[in-house]
């Protein structure tokens, strides 16, 4: 009771507090550094549970290692490459937003906040672009999947001189997909079991990269907020902490898809 | 307390060398390294990831608990990941089931 009263008396005087300080810390750099512990904690509680998911992949991939190779090389790969390069150029403009934040730059801090916005909803369409095409091709698990040879052959030659006139993009997964029908080599898995292993591949794959997908939904999402607090001007070089929060769940999500990448779409290319 | 700001030209150093060894993980998966084209693809985003974590993510520039807290996780994870796969690769209770065989 009587240090509530010290307390109150303490805050009587001249020096000004940051508005920004919360009355249970003593200073910025104290809050900042608690903050910065606990949005840890959260990554730390993140990185398990994705780890759990890759758990998983491992054992399926070590099981059944010729079903994720076919099923892995059904995947455009230039898709892939480009949403990594586009998910490392967004950790490059949120990194320079959080700069801007720090240097006080209250436009270029919103200007690179929503640059990386923007960024992230273009892997989020190329993303849709690639869910579409295994719906197309009956690779979602479940009553309707089909894997390979059987159903490749009406479609490819339905659409083998179309396919060759339309554009780039639109072709390579029907090449590639053509190219998984044929084994690359002696499998040693026949074609029923193909058909029930690379579910568990393409499971695997929906799993993980929708889950991945949502995380960057939410980060959009918690980026709008802080770019609506940026513009209002809320931040300065003594208090920043949460566009450097929203950096770090972004910069997480980032190294979850650099995992991914290699996983999901390099199994095994070289054959 | 405003914290270390890095120079832009680190952060445009980080981002080159993370698409130079994205593109470094792409070709090294279509050439034949048999056994080890995994252990590459791994070996490439584990460095990628720490570029990411360590300067981006102002990792280097925290405080040690920080610093404990991030090693913690990876402490974990390796615990999650390592001994799993010790028991399902070595252990014959963990045989693979192999289906319509």
């Amino acid at each position: 009771m009587s240090n509530a009263v010290a307390h109150a008396d303490d805050h009587g005087h001249a020096h000004a507090h940051h508005p920004a300080l919360q009355h249970h810390f003593d200073t910025m750099a104290q809050q900042k550094e608690a903050v910065v512990v606990g949005m840890w904690v959260f990554l730390v509680t993140e990185i398990l549970f994705f780890g759990g998911l890759f758990a998983a992949y491992m054992i399926y991939r070590v099981w059944y290692f010729d079903a994720f190779a076919e099923a892995s090389r059904s995947l455009d790969i230039s898709w892939g490459a480009l949403n990594t390069a586009v998910l490392i150029f967004s950790s490059l403009t949120m990194a320079m937003g959080v700069r801007s934040a720090q240097t006080n730059q209250r436009k270029a801090t919103v200007n690179w906040l929503i640059l990386t916005m923007i960024l992230g909803a273009v892997f989020l369409g190329v993303k849709v672009i690639e869910y579409a095409d295994k719906f197309e091709h009956h690779h979602v698990p479940g009553y309707n999947f089909q894997w390979a040879a059987a159903h490749e052959a009406p479609s490819t030659s339905l659409g083998a001189g179309e396919h060759a006139a339309a554009a780039a993009p639109s072709t390579a997964p029907v090449a590639s997909e053509a190219a998984a029908a044929e084994p690359h080599r002696e499998l040693a898995l026949n074609a029923d079991q193909l058909q029930l292993t690379t579910q568990l591949y393409f499971s695997l794959y929906f799993t993980m990269t929708g889950l991945h997908a949502l995380h960057m939904i939410v980060g959009i999402g918690i980026m709008l907020v802080i770019t609506r607090m940026a513009y209002k001007g809320r931040f300065d070089e003594q208090y920043y902490t949460p566009v450097e929060m929203a950096g770090l769940y972004w910069h997480f999500v980032d190294i979850v898809w650099i995992f991914l990448f290699p996983l999901l779409y390099l199994v095994e290319r070289h054959v | 307390m405003s914290g270390h700001v890095s120079p832009v030209s680190l952060y445009l150093t980080i981002f080159i060398a993370l698409m130079v060894l994205t593109a470094v993980t792409v070709f090294a998966a279509f050439v034949d390294l048999g056994q080890f084209n995994f252990l590459v693809a791994m070996i490439i985003a584990a460095f990628k990831a720490s570029l990411v974590i360590w300067y981006f993510m102002h990792v280097k520039y925290a405080s040690k608990l920080t610093k404990l807290t991030v090693a913690t996780g990876l402490f974990f994870l390796t615990i999650l990941l390592g001994l799993l796969l010790i028991d399902y690769v070595s252990k014959a209770f963990t045989a693979m089931p192999m289906p319509l065989s």
